[in-house]
C-alpha cells in the first residue's frame, strides 16, 4: 500500500490534516450560515430588519380625538369646555378608526347611556386619588341614568359650584364622600369677604383647639336637637373623653376633618 | 506524481469551495439591499419615519390613577389581545395596604372592567392603582436569553417581539422580570406591549395614552427636548420598577409606592 503524502514543505503531516478539516469546517458552517440566517438578519443588530415593516403595518383601531372633532365640531367645541376637556373620544365611545377614517356609514361608535358606563370612572372606590368626582352609588340619585342632568361632554351639573367648592373643590368633593357630608364649610371655617378677592391677603379661619371638635365628640354632649346647623336626631356621632384620648396632640393631626373616617 | 496531483486537486477544490461560499455570503445581502429598494420605489407616497430620531419612554402618574381599566381595554382592542382574563400586555393592579401593614395586590380580568370595593374598607392605612405594562429596558433581559433573535431593541428603543421568527420556547418570558410578556395562543408566539409601534411611527399616541381620562400615562421622547415626557422628567421625581435589577427601564413611574414591586 503506497503511503499518502501531503507534507507542503516542512509542514508536518498532521498539521496539514488538521489544518484541512479547520478550513473545510469552515467553509461548511459558512455555507449553513447563509442557508438558515434569514434575510435581513443583523442589519440592524441580532434579529430581521425586515420584521419592523410588518409590525409598522399592523391595522389600526383607534382614530384619535383630532379625527373625531374634524366631523364632530359642535361635540368637540363643547367637550373642550368643560370638566371633559382632556378626554379623548374613543375613552367613552370606543375605537372608532373604522367610522373615522375608513367609512363613516360603515359602523357607528358605541354610545354609553347607562349609569354603569360613568360608574366605571366616577363610582366611590378608596383606592382612587383624593379629590378625583365621585359618588356614592347608592345615595346619589340612585337608579337614574346620569345623562338625564349632566351632558357627558360638558358634565358640569347645571347648578352652579357655591362659593368654596369653586376653588376648593377636592376638599368639597372629598368631604362629599366623608362622614362630614352634612357639615357647611362655615360650620368650622368663617372667611371674611375680603377672601374671595384677595384669598391669601384675608385667610378664613380654622379651628384652633381640641375643643372645637369636642362640642360634638367629646363625652356628655347633648345628643339631640341641633348643633352647628346640624340635626343631632339619631345621628351616631363617635364621642370620646377628651381628657384622655389622643394625649396632647390636637385632633386634625390624627384625624383629617374633611374625610374623618379615613385613617 | 499521483501525490503531486492529489495535493492540486484538493488545493483546487478547497479554494473552489470557499470562493463560492465567500461570494454566496456576499451576495445575500446585496439581494436583501435590492429587494429593499423595490419596496421603497414601490412606496413611494410612505411618511419618511427615521427610527434614529426618536427614543421613547412612558411616564406613569400613579396619583392620577383612578381604576377605570379603559388603558388595558383599548391595548386588547387596538392589538387584538385576546380577551381572555390572563393575556395582557397592560393591566392595572390595585395595592392595598391595611391597618397591620399588610399589602395585598389584586387585579380582578386586569382591571379590564374596574374594581369592586374591598371588603373593610375601615382597615385601610392607604390604597392606589398602578398601571403595568412592558418596561421596554434599556438592557432587556429578554432580548438577551432569547435563542433566535426574535425579540429585539429597535433604533427608537422600543422592545418588540418578531412574531414571525419566534420559536415559542417562553425563555422571555422567564426571563421578564415585570410579568409582562404572555404566549399569544392562536400564534404561538411571545406577546408584549409595543408602545403601539403601529401608531406611534405615524406620529399618533399608544392606545392605552389615548384613552386614559386623567393623563395618567404621558408618552413621548426621553432624550427629547421638548415632549411631554421630558417635562415630566423634569418636574417631578421619578422612579422606575425594581432598579436594582439594573434593567434600565423606560416607562418612568411618578409618586410611586415603596410597596409597589
Amino acid at each position: 500500500m503506497k503511503k499518502l503524502n501531503f507534507s507542503i514543505g516542512k509542514v508536518p503531516d498532521q498539521a496539514v490534516r488538521i489544518g484541512t478539516v479547520f478550513i473545510l469546517g469552515l467553509v461548511g458552517a459558512l455555507i449553513l450560515r447563509h442557508h438558515f440566517l434569514p434575510e435581513s438578519f443583523g442589519e440592524l443588530g441580532h434579529y430581521r430588519a425586515n420584521a419592523i415593516p410588518g409590525i409598522k403595518a399592523l391595522p389600526l383601531h383607534y382614530a384619535g380625538w383630532q379625527t373625531c372633532g374634524a366631523c364632530h365640531e359642535d361635540e368637540l367645541d363643547k367637550k373642550m369646555a368643560g370638566f371633559h376637556k382632556n378626554l379623548s373620544c374613543e375613552t367613552c365611545h370606543g375605537p372608532a378608526y373604522d367610522h373615522a377614517v375608513v367609512d363613516p356609514t360603515a359602523s357607528t361608535p358605541n354610545v354609553p347611556r347607562a349609569r354603569e358606563a360613568c360608574l366605571t370612572c366616577h363610582g366611590y372606590l378608596p383606592s382612587r386619588p383624593t379629590g378625583f368626582p365621585q359618588i356614592l352609588e347608592l345615595q346619589h340619585n340612585p337608579m337614574e341614568p346620569c345623562i338625564k342632568c349632566h351632558n357627558p361632554h360638558n358634565p358640569a351639573a347645571e347648578q352652579v359650584a357655591p362659593a368654596c367648592s369653586g376653588c376648593h373643590g377636592e376638599i368639597a368633593r372629598t368631604k362629599a364622600i366623608s362622614h362630614h357630608a352634612l357639615l357647611q364649610c362655615e360650620t368650622c371655617h368663617t372667611a371674611p369677604p375680603e377672601h374671595k378677592e384677595n384669598p391669601r391677603q384675608f385667610l378664613p379661619k380654622k379651628p384652633t383647639n381640641r375643643e372645637f371638635c369636642g362640642q360634638c365628640h367629646s363625652k356628655g354632649t347633648q345628643t339631640s336637637g341641633t348643633l352647628l346647623g346640624v340635626d343631632l336626631t339619631s345621628r351616631d356621632i363617635p364621642k370620646v373623653d377628651l381628657e384622655t384620648h389622643g394625649n396632647t396632640y390636637l385632633c386634625w393631626q390624627c384625624h383629617y376633618p374633611h374625610y374623618p373616617e379615613g385613617k | 506524481m499521483a501525490d503531486k496531483i492529489n495535493r492540486r486537486d484538493f488545493v483546487r477544490k478547497v479554494v473552489e469551495g470557499t470562493a463560492s461560499a465567500v461570494m454566496l455570503t456576499v451576495c445575500g445581502p446585496m439581494r436583501s439591499l435590492a429587494n429593499a429598494s423595490e419596496e421603497a420605489a414601490t412606496e413611494p407616497s410612505a411618511p419618511a419615519y427615521d427610527a434614529t430620531q426618536h427614543y421613547y419612554g412612558m411616564g406613569v402618574q400613579i396619583d392620577r390613577c383612578i381604576g377605570c381599566g379603559k388603558c388595558a381595554d383599548a391595548c386588547k382592542s387596538e392589538n387584538n389581545v385576546p380577551r381572555e382574563p390572563f393575556y395582557f400586555r397592560t393591566w392595572v393592579e390595585r395595592y392595598v395596604i391595611d391597618a397591620e401593614r399588610e399589602v395585598h395586590v389584586d387585579s380582578p380580568g386586569g382591571g379590564l372592567h374596574g374594581f369592586s370595593p374591598p371588603a373593610a374598607e375601615e382597615d385601610i392605612l392607604r390604597s392606589f392603582f398602578v398601571p403595568k405594562l412592558c418596561n421596554h429596558c434599556d438592557h432587556p433581559p429578554c432580548v438577551q436569553v432569547c435563542p433566535v433573535g426574535a425579540t429585539f431593541k429597535t433604533q427608537d428603543g422600543v422592545v418588540l417581539v418578531d412574531q414571525d421568527y419566534c420559536v415559542g420556547c417562553r425563555y422571555c418570558i422567564q426571563a421578564c422580570p415585570y410579568g409582562a410578556r404572555y404566549l399569544h395562543p392562536e400564534k404561538h408566539a411571545a406577546d408584549k406591549c409595543t408602545f403601539c409601534y403601529q401608531r406611534i411611527t405615524k406620529g399618533m399616541l399608544p392606545a392605552c395614552v389615548e384613552v386614559c381620562p386623567t393623563q395618567t400615562r404621558v408618552f413621548g421622547e426621553i432624550n427629547g427636548i421638548s415632549s411631554p415626557l421630558h417635562r415630566l422628567m423634569k418636574m417631578e421625581e421619578i422612579q422606575v420598577l425594581k432598579p436594582e435589577l439594573n434593567t434600565e427601564p423606560k416607562v418612568l413611574y411618578t409618586k410611586l409606592d415603596g410597596e409597589v414591586r
